[in-house]
């Protein structure tokens, strides 16, 4: 496996399993699919053992999700190389993962990068020294008309300016998790403004 | 206008309680039962009578797919599967949906299984939507609770069993045979076709893939009446649908409006009109990042619907609208679209995978200027070589923003050719 990402990393350990809870939880996972198609629990699973692992998934990992399986765990590498959500080598505890991709970019992500860059000393792809952060690029995050938009570990965080997510690292490197959702205040996708359809709460709110 | 009382997601915004209570509250469950015992042809027929065009962006009527199915289960069973993979840049609505209206996917996914013939449905949802998929699985707990799927659902006498998948970050899991891979455990790499998903999808069983905005309508549609859904918007462009519309406008929005809205209309009634008004206006991409860019001349009358932005050399696609005004750098927006394509393709095909980086290295070209004035053409005639020559239609996808780009902007790429040239030739000077 020479030339797999992260496998030369001195901080992949020797074993992998899964905790009394996740076992459990595989187990749910395997049954939600029929008889003989249990490789259908390969991104779960891999999930599962990111999460487990703080982030990343170590070689042994994907070896002991392939052998759960019964996969030959070429298969299960090739999953885990495919999927851009499975980190191969290790990554911060708050993952940034800023999008760039055009309806962000029209709305500034340009400058929520180099904010990211210079708050947290690091280029997309870099890990800080002490493990807290990673910063990482991604396409499309589907939070379009709330650009832009970071994803941080499970949040988005959207209607960013170069100022609130300042203000979000800035909470993150002392351990305090900020509100996710829009950090402009409006409510979720309904424009800014007040809303323009679904004013009537009859129609809107039901009884 | 559409009339709140016509709107199909009440709760799209969120203001309201989205578990089982406040989704009853606003008339999901309400006489499933009844619907499921007119029987699958009565719902198919109903769907067909709707209009319906899938809204994952392909457009396929859906009362005819589901008459793909095989009409009786043979020795494989059947499934219905709900694309969830929202990526196309641009478009957010499924994640509204399935955070604050997840009972209307849930019972969306009961009435189309049925219909089907399905007793079983996988819900495929991209996994960054994990607070989504929370709400989601939250809803789907919540029905088997109340007995409304599970073993005879509804007391239909119909047993449904529904489950929730993440992916894991690859947008082509949202090209039906790739999802179909990749919920088997594989790469999402897809399939040849034929086979048809509705003779060997899932697990080589029949199968449905539909959007999850397409299936969560169907309850509304049938208590309704498929004549009702009809009425709205025109002729084979017909009903409502949930509009993105983000980049350059003064409040970004999602929003459920009339098909065949004018443009002009649905960006300034509901997104606050284009930054600096309408004049100010460069392009818009009507229906997701792979939909060719319009220019304001077409903008100024274009109606939202399928057949109309077709008549452009475009498309409704997600319905997810990008506008650009005119301090935009059109060239650099397109050129950041054929980057995501290049990252995105999954790599079967050489025409795809060899063509989407060729194409983002012309158009980083491009965007500087540094070419000479007879590679456009040569990169007009490379988008040709890749449309239509893959296996899925990724590779399409990426070539219609770059040929939208020269169809439209093609004197301003000659500008900026000549600009670059004229500078270089100033300092050899």
């Amino acid at each position: 496996m020479s030339g797999v990402p992260g496998l030369d990393d001195p901080r992949q350990p020797k074993t992998f399993s899964f905790d009394d809870k996740n076992t459990s939880k595989a187990q749910a996972i395997i049954a939600k699919y029929p008889e003989g198609r249990q490789a259908s629990a390969v991104l779960p699973l891999l999930d599962l053992a990111q999460r487990q692992n703080g982030g990343w998934l170590p070689a042994a990992a994907i070896e002991y999700v392939a052998e759960m399986l019964r996969m030959p765990s070429i298969r299960v590498w090739e999953v885990a190389s495919f999927y851009t959500m499975f980190y191969l080598r290790p990554t911060g505890r708050y993952r940034v993962h800023v999008c760039t991709t055009t309806p962000c970019w029209l709305r500034g992500s340009d400058e929520i990068t180099s904010t990211c860059e210079r708050v947290l000393g690091l280029k997309f792809g870099q890990t800080s020294e002490d493990g807290q952060f990673s910063l990482h690029e991604v396409e499309c995050a589907g939070a379009c008309v709330n650009a832009p938009v970071v994803q941080i570990n499970d949040d988005y965080y959207e209607d960013l300016t170069p100022e609130t997510m300042e203000r979000i690292l800035d909470s993150l490197k002392r351990d305090e998790v900020p509100k996710a959702g829009s950090q402009s205040g409006r409510t979720h996708s309904a424009p800014a403004g007040g809303l323009t359809t679904l004013r009537d709460q009859g129609a809107a709110g039901g009884a | 206008m559409l009339k709140d009382q016509d709107r199909i997601f009440t709760n799209l915004y969120g203001i309201h309680d989205w578990r089982l209570q406040g989704a009853r509250a606003r008339g999901d469950w309400d006489g499933t039962k009844e619907i499921l015992s007119k029987g699958r042809d009565w719902i198919i027929e109903e769907m067909k009578k709707s209009g319906m065009r899938g809204r994952g962006g392909a457009g396929f009527p859906t009362g005819l797919k589901w008459s793909f199915m095989p009409k009786e289960v043979g020795d494989r069973p059947h499934y219905l599967v709900v694309n969830a993979d929202e990526g196309e840049p641009g478009t957010c609505k499924d994640r509204d949906m399935m955070r604050f209206d997840p009972h209307k996917l849930v019972e969306g996914c009961l009435i189309a299984s049925f219909a089907m013939a399905a007793h079983a449905c996988y819900i495929y949802i991209r996994g960054e939507f994990y607070r989504e998929a929370e709400h989601l699985q939250f809803a789907i707990d919540e029905a088997y609770e109340a007995g409304l799927i599970g073993k005879n659902a509804c007391g239909s006498g119909w047993d449904f069993d529904l489950y929730l998948h993440r992916g894991a970050g690859a947008y082509i899991c949202g090209e039906e045979t790739a999802l179909l891979e990749s919920l088997e455990g594989r790469k999402g790499q897809p399939r040849l076709k034929p086979p048809f998903p509705a003779m060997a999808g899932l697990y080589g069983c029949p199968t449905t893939v539909n959007n999850v905005e397409t299936i969560a309508a169907v309850p509304t549609i049938l208590r309704r009446g498929g004549d009702w859904f009809a009425g709205l918007g025109r002729e084979n462009n017909t009903g409502t649908k949930v509009f993105c519309i983000s980049g350059h406008v003064e409040q970004p929005c999602n929003v459920e409006e009339e098909m065949g809205i004018p443009m002009r209309e649905l960006i300034e009634k509901h997104a606050g009109g284009v930054r600096g008004g309408w004049d100010n206006l460069l392009a818009v991409i009507p229906g997701g990042s792979s939909t060719p860019l319009l220019p304001k001349s077409i903008c100024d009358n274009v109606l939202m619907d399928f057949d109309s932005l077709r008549a452009e050399k475009s498309g409704l696609g997600t319905a997810a609208l990008i506008v650009m005004d005119k301090s935009t750098d059109v060239v650099r927006a397109i050129t950041r679209l054929s980057r995501f394509y290049m990252h995105e393709s999954c790599g079967q095909c050489t025409p795809c995978r060899e063509g989407t980086g060729w194409l983002w290295r012309v158009m980083e070209r491009m965007t500087r200027g540094d070419a000479r004035p007879e590679e456009i053409e040569t990169l007009l005639d490379v988008t040709y070589e890749i449309e239509g020559h893959t296996i899925c239609a990724l590779g399409d996808a990426a070539a219609w923003p770059v040929q939208g780009l020269i169809r439209h902007f093609r004197p301003e790429l000659e500008r900026r050719i000549e600009e670059y040239r004229a500078r270089y030739e100033a300092a050899a000077a």
